[in-house]
């Protein structure tokens, strides 16, 4: 632990105020190995210290909840005897140092979350920030990033069935990687991450622990990027911190902890992200009320001479840490041989301590032998429960109300046809590199509103149900306005499981932001969390896991807010593909939903133009609920195999009306003609609400949205090669066709 | 009921799937660890898609060093019938079960999209209910497909009609638009699309039915 350049406690990551904190706890002064455990602990990564106190106004109950925010995913009873496992992440700070390996191991540790909880990860999904392609860095990591989760997620068997791809200068030198994963399980194996049982022994499964990633949560995940060219400059100081990712012991990981889940040898389990070897056993420990001796010799190294704090904190990958009854050790042993699958007691669970006053406080001893010296001794809980709580200073910021008098509306051309061609872009030569297959469960995958797969994978009670997956985010609303922004974030995507027939059940999310100590920054977490609060008690949605990602800045520049929000959704009965983007000649295409106020403010046009002023359009929940919940009955009926009129579902979103009509007629090679009199501006406001339809049956469309109360407009016959509204638009579709399908391709191969 | 063993290496990840698509066309399927050393207890032999042992070296390179894969070898010799689906094709070919050789794709990427797929012969124990020419929908799923070979073996090849299936269109630049082959003795057939995906309608394509359903029949007799 050098400390050339001041205390050492600062070189930790932890503040003066906090070195007080831990003395009071310790009545005394921390050792140096039991500071490096506080520090990783109490990072902002892993304590959510800044956070925690405005995620406490979401709301996280429901029906159909079995594990809230909290445990290493959420979980929801799914009906049929299966609960579905969630969670989200970011990987962000390593992706932009390592692509490859950064986002890799994204994937790897957001695996382990959800087969922590018994569940076998059926599902993948990657929402990626970058900067402009037209910079070569960013080109660079867009391929390093893509090929990493590639990589990882199709050898480790997981399906990649979607995600998001969005381009912003703030990104430049700070992409972000989220990731998204859900599993599913019997309902009767779900499993906590807790330790119990005085004298169970503590068992490391998988990998080698070496010097990679450690101090990561401190060091990279919890401090922003100083220099002004961003990760570049820091590069080489900090690439030491980025672990590196092995899918195959991931593989043999997973078959082998289900398996000993399978055969109820384990008590509890917990895996070894952030923070390593010390948050799995002070979390296990601390959850369980008792307290645990680890020996730090019995843990296999892969390098000589590492010392305690680095074994402890180290962020080796491909690692998990099994209670076990010492009577399964052998049957434990055995099966994790037949998968190659290293196995070792490294900790023994102990009675809680009394404390003078009475109370039981279990402690978290790290020794030299399981008899030996102890190195350090720290109440479990003190780590991964009692780090400080800040409410740090909030502040709007000072040019809001300029930015928002910048309305760019009255910019709109009258014809946007040249325009929206610009906007164009098929993200399938990102989607093509990802296994969207495995497990014969995608109906709907990439590329799509939302992912529609079957409830189904190996070892789950037979169901005819769907699960559909979607994540949304848009940091052009959110910069705007970061409560209203999020809000619709969220009604995008319960918009984008309308499209697949899926009713909402539960919601995720990874907040991205810049510097908490900047005040504007914790004013938009703030405002963001309650505008996600406003929407998920609008449409009745419990929020069931969360990440927090600050220090999202490079030269003291913070990125837009950006909170991704992932929805997951339930289709009762799955057996027939939900409509596409596909009409034919003759249907009638109608759009459903209540007709914003055209705005350019916060679209993707006008930013494209580097316009990013306006206001954006106050979160109206119960027209918009009506709205989503008449598209899901339609297109659920069709999933069930009821006869309908509905060939096709499209929701209006990213480009407005204008994209979505392009990216329908580029899908079905038909084109539309409408002599609506819509302007340029009605075309590109992305206000979410709106469904583009197309029907065999008007009449009968129409009867079914009037009973509903929800407005319908046709728009015109579907027919022809070009796309044609009014005097607004008027576009070919072979030429929308090519030029979506090369528009990333091209940005990528560029050479500049 | 055809018993169809399904040979799990340990980054094996296509077992279910394979498994379930043969349970779907009426066979009976059982999973076989990879330390096996018999086989021959079963009417055929699937080696599913995946990535054996990690496949950091070369795919296939280790997995033909598994003990079932002198099982399998000894199981093809006396005319089982055993199909090599993906990562099963490459192990194939590694284990010199099946000529030429899977290289990484032409554009050097990995590739998970539809293809389609021609029937060239029907005269292997996986084509055998199809018809010549005729066009399967078929999804591809890998980064080392590119089917090669040298000239000679080429020549032997089509001339002993063991080209079984091509691209329609080659998105991965193989020889000859090859997406599948078989031995000489039209036994062993391994293919790079994943007939294992094409078994609905709901998920797309039922085509893999046509050859799964012939793979397992037991009636397949050479021309």
């Amino acid at each position: 632990m050098a400390n050339d350049s001041g205390p050492l406690h600062r070189a930790l990551g932890l503040t003066d105020s906090e070195l007080d904190d831990i003395r009071e706890v310790l009545h005394r002064e921390p050792n140096p190995l039991e500071l490096a455990l506080f520090g990783v602990m109490w990072s902002e990564h892993c304590s959510y210290k800044s956070s925690r106190i405005h995620l406490r106004r979401l709301p996280t109950e429901g029906e159909r909840v079995l594990v809230g925010p909290g445990e290493n995913a959420g979980v929801i009873d799914a009906g049929d005897g299966i609960a579905v496992a969630i969670r989200i992440e970011s990987h962000n700070h390593p992706s932009a140092i390592e692509p490859y390996q950064g986002a890799a191991t994204g994937v790897g540790g957001i695996l382990r979350d959800v087969f922590t909880m018994g569940a076998r990860p059926l599902a993948v999904m990657d929402p990626l920030f970058f900067g402009p392609l037209s910079d070569a860095r960013s080109r660079w990591l867009v391929e390093g990033v893509v090929a990493g989760i590639s990589g990882y997620g199709n050898s480790v068997g997981v399906p990649t069935i979607g995600g998001e791809l969005t381009f912003d200068e703030c990104y430049a030198t700070n992409p972000l990687v989220n990731v998204l994963c859900a599993g599913a399980l019997p309902v009767d194996r779900l499993v906590l991450g807790r330790a119990s049982g005085v004298g169970n022994l503590a068992v490391l499964l998988g990998s080698t622990t070496g010097r990679d990633g450690i101090g990561g949560v401190s060091v990279l995940a919890s401090a922003g990027f100083a220099g002004d060219d961003g990760a570049a400059s820091l590069d080489d100081a900090k690439r030491p911190s980025v672990q590196v990712g092995d899918p195959y012991e991931e593989k043999r990981l997973i078959e082998a902890c289900l398996a000993l889940l399978d055969h109820g040898y384990v008590v509890g389990i917990q895996d070894l992200g952030g923070a390593g070897l010390v948050c799995a056993t002070s979390e296990t420990a601390a959850r369980g009320g008792v307290g645990m001796d680890v020996d730090v010799t019995a843990v296999p190294q892969r390098e000589p001479n590492m010392q305690p704090y680095e074994i402890m904190t180290s962020e080796s990958q491909e690692r998990m840490l099994a209670i076990i009854e010492p009577s399964s050790w052998d049957a434990v042993k055995a099966l994790c041989d037949k998968w190659e699958v290293r196995a070792t007691v490294v900790g023994r669970v102990t009675e809680p301590a009394v404390t003078s006053s009475g109370e039981r406080v279990g402690m978290l001893r790290v020794r030299r032998g399981f008899d030996g010296e102890v190195l350090a001794e720290v109440p479990a809980s003190a780590l991964a429960d009692d780090a400080p709580l800040y409410d740090r200073p909030r502040q709007r910021p000072a040019d809001l109300d300029a930015l928002r008098a910048d309305d760019p509306t009255s910019r709109v051309p009258a014809n946007i046809s040249d325009d929206v061609a610009e906007l164009l872009i098929d993200p399938a030569w990102v989607y093509r590199q990802y296994d969207s297959q495995l497990f014969l469960n995608t109906v709907v995958g990439p590329g799509r509103d939302a992912a529609l797969l079957r409830l189904a994978g190996p070892g789950l009670p037979a169901s005819q149900r769907g699960v559909a997956l979607s994540t949304d985010s848009n940091p052009r609303w959110c910069a705007l306005d970061p409560r209203h922004g999020t809000a619709w974030t969220v009604a995008e995507g319960v918009a984008n499981l309308a499209c697949v027939g899926a009713t909402p059940v539960a919601v995720v999310n990874c907040l991205n932001f810049g510097n908490p100590e900047h005040p504007e920054v914790m004013w938009q977490l703030s405002e963001s969390i309650d505008g996600m609060s406003d929407a998920c008690r609008a449409l009745d949605l419990p929020v069931i896991g969360g990440n927090v990602s600050l220090y999202n800045e490079s030269g003291g520049r913070d990125i837009d807010p950006t909170p991704t929000i992932g929805l997951l959704g339930l289709v009762d009965r799955l057996v027939a593909a939900p409509p596409g983007w596909t009409w034919r000649d003759g249907d009638t295409v109608v759009v459903v939903g209540a007709t914003p106020t055209a705005s350019a403010a916060g679209s993707r046009w006008a930013t494209s133009r580097g316009w990013r002023g306006g206001v954006i359009t106050a979160f109206d929940g119960p027209t918009f609920a009506a709205t989503a919940r008449f598209v899901t009955s339609e297109v659920a009926r069709h999933c069930a195999g009821e006869p309908s009129d509905v060939v096709a579902v499209h929701d209006v979103s990213g480009g407005g009306l204008a994209q979505a009509l392009l990216e329908m007629a580029a899908a079905s090679e038909i084109g539309i003609s409408s002599d609506l009199p819509l302007t340029g501006a009605d075309l590109i406001t992305e206000t979410p609400g709106r469904f583009v339809l197309a029907t065999r049956d008007i009449a009968a469309l129409r009867e079914r949205a009037e009973r509903a109360g929800v407005p319908l407009h046709v728009l015109g016959q579907a027919g022809g090669s070009r796309v044609t509204v009014g005097s607004a638009l008027s576009v070919d579709v072979a030429d929308v066709r090519r030029r979506r399908v090369s528009a990333l391709e091209d940005a990528l191969h560029a050479v500049k | 009921m055809t018993r169809v063993g399904v040979v799990v290496f340990p980054g094996s990840n296509c077992e279910y799937d394979a498994a379930a698509a043969v349970d779907a066309v009426g066979a009976h399927s059982e999973m076989v660890w990879h330390t096996a050393t018999d086989v021959s207890g079963f009417d055929a032999i699937i080696l599913p898609g995946g990535f054996a042992h990690g496949d950091y070296l070369r795919p296939g390179a280790l997995a033909r060093f598994s003990p079932v894969m002198e099982a399998v070898r000894d199981f093809a010799d006396s005319g089982g019938p055993v199909l090599g689906i993906c990562n099963g094709f490459q192990v194939l070919t590694e284990a010199g079960l099946l000529p030429g050789a899977l290289q990484k794709n032409r554009g050097l990427t990995f590739l998970c999209q539809p293809s389609r797929v021609r029937v060239v012969t029907t005269d292997s124990v996986l084509t055998h209910q199809s018809f010549v020419g005729q066009e399967l929908s078929i999804p591809i799923n890998h980064f080392s497909g590119s089917y090669t070979c040298d000239d000679l073996t080429y020549q032997s090849m089509v001339e002993k009609d063991q080209i079984v299936l091509r691209y329609v269109e080659n998105p991965n630049g193989s020889r000859d638009d090859i997406a599948g082959v078989c031995n000489e003795n039209k036994n062993v057939v391994g293919l790079m699309p994943h007939p294992e995906r094409s078994m609905s309608e709901l998920l797309g394509s039922a085509d893999g039915k046509i050859l799964l359903s012939g793979f397992v029949a037991g009636t397949f007799a050479r021309h």
